[in-house]
């Protein structure tokens, strides 16, 4: 195989695949729009975008995990229905997954053979299996994983190397990788691009999702970007398109957003929440600020930064290396949630499906969730308050329907953060942590959630914000520090600092 | 292509090594069952100081493996259901409806005018046909294996009494009850059974395609499914197969007890899952032992033939088994942690 791909006759350019308005509508949000990009044999072609900007869908649409609601895919010209993953296996489309795509209590040969393992009359040829999986592993320049290693004892960037060699045990025509260099150091990104280039000149064509921009001047000749489910730009040639253009397209406004006035912070305002010296993970340097009632604090940052590592921090979800976080001066215990929740905390997190909504339960039982003690006597709950409660919070979130007995599932990205917000609001809290407030939420629907985060600002909350959208962190917070590599590079007041500042400032942090 | 394999692999410093079938066998099943085949030696010095000869005797020792021989089957179809992730409550009640099937008067004359494996091949047939229901619930119309196999433990025990007017049928073909019920190289035919359907489980769990889609699958759903195996097909089978293990099981209990009665099986299901569980096959999914399961399946019919020997009663070993599952269980999550901190 490796021989007849390195004397390959020069790649063709014809279009290997075309992406055709994919449209891919989830319950409540519309993950991908009107997505068009063309690949050709042997090219490189780069998807760029912010978490959730509809990469992940993309790459499953393209593997035949979900099928499109609208849009056409073609491969050699001819449109294609994949119906399943194993469609899109037989087609030559191989794809390397983040994460999901290997099982951990299989060997590592297993693992690379799942799906068309090596047989004969259906009794498994473990020898081999293990011999064109240590043959495949020696290519990629790790011979020093062993197939018969079970994948759960490997390091996260070995299981990448394992994803590959999977890959690779096919015939494929197109090999899509989703973010491989993220777990990986700079050696074995060498090694990859090596075998990048080694796929490519053989005539196989590559989509290489990626956010370190570095890496797609190095191995990419086009880029696709996406950003809330659209593709904002598609096909750029990658030597003719600077940086910050790109920079620009991930995480530039899409329409214009209008945000409500900043509130001054009352002079007199207490200071809420304290973090001192905190040592978010080992080798990380101590990070120190203060929130006063009132006062938006935006954390800005790219991807991986360190910014949700330090909000998990402060929240408890994870036990800091050393120092303390104090709501009203009080210390709260380190690494436990149930702590930061009593002391008057509350979180909205990143991942709202996964980690904060009870989905398939009603908004009764997801506004009262913190608090429900409130509504119990004795520890017998009643149902007439928590859905009175319920109701207030309804009208006060202006949530649509109105209607405190649907289930969470079936209520829109914008409406389901509304309801996580509303938690904490039942809980009556103090200090409100934002994780990405309008990830996954129609940019329609974005203005209504700033200005909810502004009246709680106005009613004296504390609120840290964290958000990869510059103008989101400079049109709602009052102060904001920009995180980099683990660190605050930079703090200053929202209103003296500029987009191109901190892309500046983000740029500069980054050894990219 | 296999020189230049070959060649590559002595520039490689782990390269997997050939290793006899039986080394590995004995490696890798004993070093991992260890705690279970301790527990099953402690039993037997237990046996032997509390009964002496009446327990070690070989004729003993072949009644309790002709005990466990029932239990032993169907808990290697369990293993599999186990395997990945899934739950099987219905084996008892399958196992019911399989014997009263299979020994209705019509069919025992059909079997005694043609031959006696008819009778086999209904309770096998009828069983594996449950299973299949319960399969197709589950992968396709997505109802959750406890409540789909709750729901079967129901139907099938319900029908098997319809059926049998809740009277016990007596079987009077003598071909089955010589062949199955009787002595092959002087073992009972229903412990080879047992063996056959053990080693046969064994090979297809570790050594087929079909085995590594099924730790797969336990192990990881999605995985599975991107990588192209048909998830719904695959899940089906396994409830079929554990249906089937049910249907032979059923065969084997009509032959110890000469009869075919709705009330076979009762609360088979749980000692079945406490089985496969004690051998170290997670509920969680992923992981499963055929070896481990055989072992279990010992332990306690070992268990309980200490326990009749020594003229004790069924309350004290119920507590005894209780006792034995939590035990067996807290040991091998110790023995896990322990594994993954080297």
């Amino acid at each position: 195989m490796s021989d007849d791909e390195a004397t390959g006759a020069a790649p063709s350019r014809a279009h290997l695949l075309e992406m055709r308005g994919i449209e891919k509508r989830f319950p409540g949000i519309i993950a991908l729009q009107d997505v068009s990009f063309e690949v050709s044999a042997g090219e490189v072609h780069c998807l760029l975008g912010q978490n959730g900007a509809g990469k992940s869908t993309l790459i499953k649409v393209l593997a035949g995990a979900h099928r499109p609601n609208e849009g056409q895919i073609l491969l050699d010209g001819k449109e294609v229905g994949f119906s399943s993953p194993d469609d899109a296996i037989k087609a030559g489309i191989g794809t390397m997954y983040q994460e999901l795509d290997l099982v951990e209590t299989l060997t590592v040969a297993e693992n690379i053979f799942l799906g068309h393992e090596k047989s004969r009359g259906g009794f498994s040829s473990r020898r081999a299996e293990q011999l064109e999986a240590a043959r495949l592993l020696a290519g990629l320049g790790h011979p020093e994983i062993s197939p018969d290693m079970e994948v759960g004892s490997l390091s996260a960037a070995g299981q990448q190397i394992v994803s590959m060699a999977r890959a690779l045990s096919r015939e494929v025509r197109l090999i899509i990788m989703d973010e491989p260099s993220a777990v990986l150091d700079s050696e074995e990104v060498r090694n990859l691009f090596d075998t990048v280039r080694r796929l490519t000149a053989g005539g196989v064509a590559v989509i290489y999702i990626s956010h370190r921009l570095e890496e797609i001047r190095v191995i990419g000749d086009r880029i696709t970007v996406l950003k809330d489910g659209r593709a904002v730009a598609s096909n750029l040639p990658v030597s003719e398109t600077p940086n910050v253009e790109l920079i620009k397209l991930m995480t530039g406004r899409s329409i214009t957003n209008v945000f409500p006035p900043v509130a001054a912070v009352a002079p007199d305002a207490a200071e809420v929440l304290s973090v001192t010296d905190l040592v978010v993970a080992p080798g990380h340097e101590p990070i120190s600020f203060s929130v006063r009632a009132g006062e938006v604090l935006g954390l800005a940052g790219l991807v991986g930064s360190g910014r949700s590592e330090i909000l998990g921090a402060i929240y408890g979800t994870t036990k800091p290396v050393s120092g303390a976080v104090g709501i009203d001066g009080r210390k709260l215990r380190p690494g436990s949630t149930v702590s930061a929740v009593n002391a008057g905390m509350g979180l909205c997190p990143e991942e709202r499906k996964s980690q904060a909504l009870l989905l398939d339960d009603t908004l009764v039982a997801n506004f009262t969730l913190a608090s429900i003690g409130r509504y119990a006597t004795a520890g017998f709950t009643s149902g007439k308050r928590e859905y009175q409660a319920s109701m207030e919070q309804v009208r006060k979130l202006e949530l649509r329907p109105a209607d405190p007995a649907r289930e969470a599932r079936t209520l829109s990205g914008g409406n389901q953060q509304k309801v996580v917000l509303g938690r904490w609001l039942s809980h009556g809290c103090r200090v409100l942590l934002l994780d990405e407030p309008s990830r996954g939420v129609d940019v329609g629907a974005r203005s209504e959630i700033y200005n909810l985060i502004a009246g709680l600002s106005r009613a004296g909350i504390a609120i840290v914000v964290v958000s990869s959208e510059l103008e989101e962190v400079l049109g709602l917070c009052h102060e904001v520090l920009v995180v980099s590599e683990n660190r605050i590079v930079h703090r200053a007041p929202a209103g003296e600092l500029s987009e191109h500042q901190i892309l500046d400032l983000v740029m500069e942090g980054t050894t990219l | 292509m296999s020189t230049s394999a070959e060649t590559e692999l002595k520039t490689a410093p782990s390269p997997p090594r050939r290793r006899s079938a039986m080394k590995w066998l004995l490696d890798a099943g004993l070093r991992r069952n260890m705690g279970l085949i301790l527990a099953l030696v402690l039993l037997a010095v237990l046996g032997t100081v509390t009964a002496g000869d009446r327990f070690a005797d070989s004729n003993n020792v072949m009644t309790i493996v002709r005990l466990a021989a029932v239990t032993g089957v169907v808990s290697i179809g369990a293993t599999f259901v186990i395997t990945i992730a899934g739950i099987d409550l219905s084996v008892g009640a399958i196992l019911a409806l399989s014997a009263v099937w299979a020994t209705t008067l019509s069919g025992q004359a059909f079997a005694d005018s043609t031959s006696w494996i008819f009778m086999a091949l209904t309770a096998m047939g009828v069983g594996a046909a449950a299973g299949l229901v319960n399969g197709i619930l589950i992968a396709y119309g997505k109802v959750v294996s406890f409540i789909t196999t709750l729901a079967m433990m129901a139907a099938a025990r319900g029908l098997a009494e319809i059926i049998s007017d809740k009277k016990t049928q007596i079987i009077t073909v003598d071909g089955f009850l010589e062949t199955v019920g009787g002595n092959l190289f002087g073992v009972p035919v229903i412990v080879l059974v047992f063996v056959f359907v053990a080693v046969g489980g064994w090979v297809l769990l570790n050594r087929t395609t079909f085995g590594r889609r099924t730790f797969a699958i336990g192990g990881n759903p999605e995985a599975a499914r991107l990588a192209g195996i048909k998830v719904e097909r695959h899940t089906m089978a396994i409830y079929a197969l554990a249906g089937l293990c049910a249907g032979i099981g059923a065969f084997m209990l009509m032959a110890r007890t000469t009869t075919g009665s709705a009330t076979h099986g009762t609360g088979l299901e749980l000692d079945v899952i406490a089985a496969v569980v004690i051998g170290g096959t997670l509920l969680t999914g992923g992981r499963g032992s055929i070896f481990g399961t055989v072992l279990g399946v010992l332990i306690f019919s070992t268990l309980t033939n200490i326990f009749t020997l020594n003229n004790l009663s069924l309350s004290v070993q119920l507590v005894a088994k209780g006792a034995i599952i939590v035990i067996a269980v807290l040991i091998q999550r110790q023995l896990a942690a322990r594994q993954s901190r080297t």
